[in-house]
C-alpha cells in the first residue's frame, strides 16, 4: 500500500466550550480528489485550517507522505506543498491578475515572468485567463480561477477547496471539475470541502464524513445515493417541504424599468430592471451574486433611496425615494444577507436588535419597554425555534443558523405584507434551512408576497412560484419554476436570454 | 512562543479586569521611573497615588478636577459610539469657557444684581451653547463638504486657543490688570455654590454627575439613544434599519459641544473666578483618554475621570514635593492606555503558551478528551511519536 499523502491522526481543536473537531481522522492518498462533507459548523473549516497551519489543533498529529510533521503557518504549508483556495478571495480589485499573483512571491521575480507563467500554467489547464485584467473586472468565476492558477503556480502535491461552486455558475462548475480531475490526474492530491451531495458523488473518489466535529464515516461517494450521504451528514432524513400550489392575489410589489448608475466603480449600474410580485406568491430572483443583487436589493428596501419614485411601487405607491424606515412602516420588510453588521448589530443583545425594525417595544418619547422587549424578544426565540440563551445575549454569540432564524423571525414575527428575503440559508445549517424555507411558505400561503434572492439554484426551485434571473444588472423576464430547468436557468444566468418567453409575467395571476 | 488565540465570546471578566491591569502596569512603570530618576519609589507613588485622596480638602479637589473631564468625556463617549471622531472637546471646552466666562464679566461690568444659584443655570446655558456652536462647525462641514470630522475638530481647538487669546489680549482685557492678558476678576455673586464651606468643590459637581445618570438613561433606555450606537460599530445596519447618520452626527456634536462647554464655563466662572488664556489643562484631550479607559459608558467615565484626576493632582504634587518633572502626569496617562489598549486584545483573544504541537495524551477513544488532557511540550512529543510507530 503507498504512503498517503496526508494523514491526521486524533486531531481535536475545542475553541472554548465548543469541540470543533473531535479526535478527527484523515487520510488522502496521492492523485485523490477526496471530498469533506459535513453541515455548516460541522468543523470543516477548523480542520482545514489546521491542515493549511492557520489554526493549531490542541491534540493529535499530522503525517505528510508518512512523516510527522508540524505546520505552524500557512507559509510552512506552502512549503510543504499545500495549497488552499478559500471561499472568500484575497484579491486587490484595483491591481491585475499578474500583479495580485506576484504579491505572493518573491521579490526576485519580475512582473513580466509571472504574467508569462500565469499563461502557461492557465493553457496547461484549459483555463482562461489574461494577466493584464483588473482584477475588478473580473466575473466571481474568473476571480476564483485567479486564486486556483495561484495556487497551481507553486506546483502543490495537496490542493485545498472550500466551497468553490458556491459562486459559479452550473455551467462554470462542470468546466471547474474538468480542471480538477486533470489536476487529479497529474499525481496532485484534492480535498474537496462542500455540503452539496451531488457534486461530490459526480467529482469526488473518497469522502470523509463530520457531524458534530466527529468523524461519522468514510465512504466511496459514487456508490452512495444522495440519500444515504445526506443521512450520514445529518444523522436524520432530510426533512421534507410541503409545496402546496400558489394563490396568487393582487400586486404587491412592483419594479418598473429601474435604471440606476453605480454608486463606486466595483458596483454594478441596475439596467432597466422591472418585476413584479403579487400577494400569496414567492418570486425568486437567481443568478451569481454581484450582477447587480445587492443593488437592486438597496433600491428597493430604501436603503439606496435614488430611484425615481414611481419606479418602485409597493400597492401601487410610490415608494423610490422613501427611506428604509418609512417603507418598512408600510409593511415592506426585508432580511439582508449579511447577518451581522447589517441585519443585526453584533454586540447588541438580540433583544436590542430587535430596535432595528419593529417598534412595539418603543413607548411615548421614546422610552424603551424593557420588558415588553425582553418578552418580545422571548416570544421569537420560542417561536422560531433560535438556540439562545436568553433575550440578552449578544447578537454575535449565536450561530449563523440561529441568528439567520432570529432574524427571519423577527421579520416574519412582524406580519408584512412585503417580505423580502436574500440568501437566507447561506452558511445555515439543514435543519434552520428546511426551518426557514417552510417559514417562507407559510407566509406566502396567509397572503404575504415574498421576493427571495438566491444564489442557491436547489433552494430556488424549492420554494419559488416564479424566476427571474439576474445578470449583468439586467433581470430576464420570469418563468414559472415549475416550467423552469437548471440548463434554461444557468444559460440565463450568464446573461443569454432574448426574448420573453411564452409565459408573460404575472400571466398565472 | 506566546500566541494569540481567539475566544468564543468576549471575555466578561476581561472587560472588568483589564483598566485595573493596565493600572498594575502603570503603577509598575511609575515606580520604576521614580528609581530610575534617584527618588525614592514607595514615597513617589504615596505622593502620587495617595496624597490626592488623603483628607477632606484633597477629594474636594479631586471632585472640581473630575468635574470637566466627566462632562467633557460623556460628550465624547457619546460620540465615540456612534462612530464621530471628536476630538475637539478642548476647543468647545475653551468656547464654553469664553461664554460663561463673557456673560460672568458682563453681569460683573454692568453691575447686574444676581444671586449665585440664581446666576447658576445661564452659566450652564451659556456655556453649552458656545461649545455646542463651535462643535456645530465640525458637523456642518462633515455634513456638507464631508470634511473629515477629525481633523476639522482638532484643528478647531487651535482656532479656540487663539481666539481666547485674542480677547484676553484684546477686547476682553482688563484695564486695571497691569497688562496681563486676562479679564476682570468676576463678581462673587456670579461664583458657582460651592458644596462646602471654604473649599473649592463646587456644585458643578453634582451636575456632572446627573449628566453621567442622563447619559447612562439616554444610551441604555431611549430608542433614540440606541439608533445613535448603531451606527458606529455597524453603519450597514443603521442603513438597513432607516436611522439617520446625518441626525446622529448632529445630534452627538452638539451634546458633545454642549457638554464640553458646560465644563469650560463651570471652570471659568467656578474655581477661576476669571478668564485667562490657561483655563484648560489639557481637560478635553484628557477626556478622550477618560473616555476610553471608562469603556465608552457613562458610569466609567464618573470612574475613570476620578482616577484620571488622581494622575492630574499627583502629579502636581509629585511636581512640588519629590521633584519630578511636570511630563510625569502625561507619561502616565499614556501608559495607562497604552496598557489598557494592550489588555484589551484580551477580552476577544486569549493567550496560548507553548512551543510545539500540543497534544493529547489520552488516546482511550472512550475517554473524552474534556480536560483530561495534558499538554506536552517538544521534549516528550518525539518519545510519543517513536512510541507509537508508523500505522501501516
Amino acid at each position: 500500500m503507498s504512503v498517503p499523502r496526508l494523514e491526521l491522526r486524533h486531531v481535536t481543536k475545542r475553541f472554548g466550550p465548543v469541540v470543533a473537531n473531535d479526535d478527527v481522522a484523515l487520510t488522502v492518498e496521492p492523485g485523490q480528489i477526496h471530498a469533506v462533507l459535513g453541515e455548516n459548523g460541522a468543523g470543516k473549516s477548523t480542520l482545514m485550517k489546521i491542515i493549511y497551519g492557520s489554526v493549531r489543533p490542541d491534540a493529535g498529529e499530522i503525517l505528510w507522505d508518512g512523516q510527522p510533521v508540524e505546520v505552524d503557518s500557512p507559509h510552512e504549508a506552502r512549503a510543504l506543498g499545500i495549497a488552499m483556495v478559500f471561499q472568500h478571495f484575497s484579491l486587490f480589485e484595483t491591481l491585475t491578475v499578474a500583479e495580485n499573483i506576484w504579491l505572493g512571491l518573491s521579490s526576485l521575480v519580475t512582473l513580466q515572468s509571472v504574467a508569462d507563467r500565469i499563461v502557461a500554467k492557465a493553457r496547461e489547464y484549459g483555463l482562461e485567463l489574461d494577466p493584464a485584467r483588473t482584477v475588478y473586472t473580473l466575473s466571481v468565476g474568473e476571480r476564483q480561477r485567479v486564486e486556483i492558477v495561484r495556487a497551481l503556480l507553486g506546483d502543490p502535491r495537496l490542493l485545498i477547496l472550500d466551497e468553490p461552486t458556491s459562486v459559479l455558475t452550473p455551467q462554470a462548475v462542470e468546466r471547474l471539475f474538468v480542471t480538477l480531475r486533470q489536476l487529479a490526474g497529474t499525481g496532485c492530491s484534492i480535498l474537496y470541502i462542500s455540503h452539496k451531495l451531488d457534486e461530490i458523488r459526480s467529482l469526488c473518489h473518497q469522502c470523509t464524513v463530520l457531524r458534530a466535529g466527529k468523524v461519522v464515516g468514510v465512504c466511496d461517494p459514487t456508490v452512495e445515493t444522495t440519500a444515504s450521504l445526506s443521512r450520514l451528514m445529518i444523522g436524520a432524513d432530510p426533512p421534507r417541504l410541503v409545496h402546496r400550489a400558489p394563490r396568487p392575489g393582487g400586486l404587491a410589489l412592483e419594479v418598473s424599468h429601474l435604471s440606476l448608475p453605480k454608486v463606486d466603480r466595483f458596483g454594478v449600474a441596475l439596467d432597466d430592471v422591472s418585476l413584479e410580485v403579487h400577494e400569496g406568491e414567492v418570486v425568486g430572483i437567481a443568478g451569481v451574486s454581484g450582477n447587480g443583487q445587492q443593488e437592486l436589493l438597496a433600491a428597493v428596501s430604501g436603503e439606496d433611496a435614488r430611484a425615481e419614485p414611481q419606479a418602485v411601487r409597493l400597492f401601487g405607491a410610490p415608494i423610490g425615494r422613501l427611506g428604509a424606515g418609512p417603507r418598512r412602516q408600510l409593511g415592506l420588510h426585508f432580511v439582508p444577507e449579511e447577518r451581522l453588521g447589517r441585519g443585526a448589530v453584533p454586540g447588541l443583545s438580540l433583544a436590542q436588535n430587535l430596535l432595528l425594525t419593529r417598534r412595539e417595544a418603543v413607548r411615548e418619547l421614546g422610552w424603551i419597554d424593557v420588558r415588553r422587549l425582553l418578552g418580545q424578544a422571548r416570544g421569537i426565540l420560542g417561536r422560531f425555534r433560535v438556540a439562545a440563551p436568553g433575550p440578552r445575549t449578544p447578537a454575535r454569540s449565536l450561530s449563523g443558523g440561529n441568528l439567520q432564524k432570529y432574524i427571519v423571525g423577527r421579520e416574519i414575527d412582524a406580519v408584512p405584507r412585503v417580505l423580502i428575503v436574500a440568501q437566507p440559508t447561506w452558511g445555515v445549517d439543514v435543519g434552520a434551512t428546511a426551518q426557514i424555507r417552510s417559514e417562507l411558505l407559510s407566509l406566502r400561503d396567509t397572503g404575504c408576497a415574498v421576493l427571495l434572492i438566491s444564489e442557491d439554484l436547489d433552494e430556488l426551485f424549492e420554494v419559488t412560484d416564479r424566476l427571474y434571473v439576474m445578470a449583468r444588472g439586467r433581470l430576464s423576464p420570469s418563468l414559472p419554476t415549475a416550467v423552469a430547468s437548471v440548463e434554461r436557468i444557468g444559460e440565463w444566468m450568464s446573461g443569454l436570454w432574448t426574448r420573453a418567453p411564452a409565459a408573460a409575467p404575472g400571466a398565472q395571476a | 512562543m506566546i500566541r494569540l488565540e481567539p475566544r468564543a465570546a468576549p471575555s466578561r471578566l476581561m472587560i472588568v479586569l483589564s483598566p485595573i491591569l493596565a493600572l498594575a502596569v502603570t503603577v509598575a512603570v511609575a515606580g520604576i521611573l521614580f528609581a530610575s530618576l534617584g527618588k525614592d519609589p514607595a514615597r513617589g507613588l504615596s505622593v502620587f497615588l495617595l496624597e490626592p485622596l488623603r483628607g477632606v480638602r484633597a477629594l474636594s479637589e479631586l471632585g472640581l478636577k473630575a468635574t470637566p473631564l466627566v462632562l467633557c468625556s460623556l460628550g465624547l463617549a457619546l460620540c465615540y459610539r456612534s462612530n464621530v471622531w471628536n476630538i475637539g472637546a478642548e476647543g468647545q471646552f475653551l468656547l464654553g469657557a469664553v461664554g460663561g466666562g463673557g456673560l460672568a464679566m458682563w453681569v460683573t461690568m454692568h453691575r447686574v444684581a444676581v444671586s449665585g444659584w440664581g446666576f447658576f443655570p445661564f452659566v450652564i446655558v451659556a456655556g453649552a451653547l458656545a461649545g455646542a456652536a463651535w462643535a456645530a462647525a465640525v458637523a456642518l462641514l462633515k455634513d456638507r463638504f464631508h470634511a473629515n470630522e477629525i481633523l476639522v475638530s482638532l484643528m478647531l481647538v487651535y482656532v479656540a486657543n487663539l481666539l481666547l487669546a485674542w480677547l484676553m489680549f484684546g477686547p476682553w482685557k482688563d484695564p486695571k490688570g497691569w497688562n496681563f492678558p486676562q479679564t476682570v476678576s468676576f463678581a462673587p455673586e456670579t461664583t458657582i455654590p460651592r458644596v462646602f464651606r471654604g473649599m473649592r468643590l463646587h456644585w458643578g459637581f453634582a451636575v456632572a454627575l446627573l449628566a453621567a445618570v442622563f447619559m447612562w438613561t439616554f444610551l441604555f433606555r431611549t430608542f433614540k439613544g440606541l439608533q445613535l450606537q448603531v451606527g458606529g460599530p455597524a453603519p450597514a445596519a443603521a442603513r438597513y434599519a432607516g436611522f439617520s447618520a446625518r441626525g446622529a452626527l448632529w445630534t452627538t456634536l452638539l451634546a458633545s459641544g454642549g457638554l464640553s462647554g458646560v465644563a469650560g464655563a463651570f471652570e471659568a466662572v467656578g474655581p477661576m473666578g476669571q478668564l485667562t488664556p490657561h483655563v484648560s489643562t489639557g481637560y478635553g484631550f484628557t477626556a478622550i483618554i477618560v473616555a476610553f479607559v471608562g469603556r465608552l459608558n457613562p458610569i466609567g467615565c464618573v470612574l475613570a475621570s476620578v482616577l484620571l484626576s488622581m494622575f492630574l493632582l499627583g502629579g502636581e504634587l509629585a511636581q512640588s514635593r519629590v521633584g519630578m518633572p511636570a511630563a510625569l502626569t502625561g507619561v502616565f496617562q499614556g501608559v495607562l492606555l497604552l496598557s489598557m489598549l494592550a489588555f484589551d486584545a484580551l477580552v476577544n483573544n486569549r493567550l496560548r503558551l507553548g512551543g510545539g504541537l500540543v497534544r493529547s495524551r489520552a488516546r482511550d477513544p472512550g475517554r473524552r478528551a474534556r480536560g483530561g488532557e495534558e499538554i506536552v511540550r517538544d521534549g516528550h512529543l518525539a518519545a510519543t511519536a517513536s512510541r507509537q510507530g508508523p500505522r501501516t
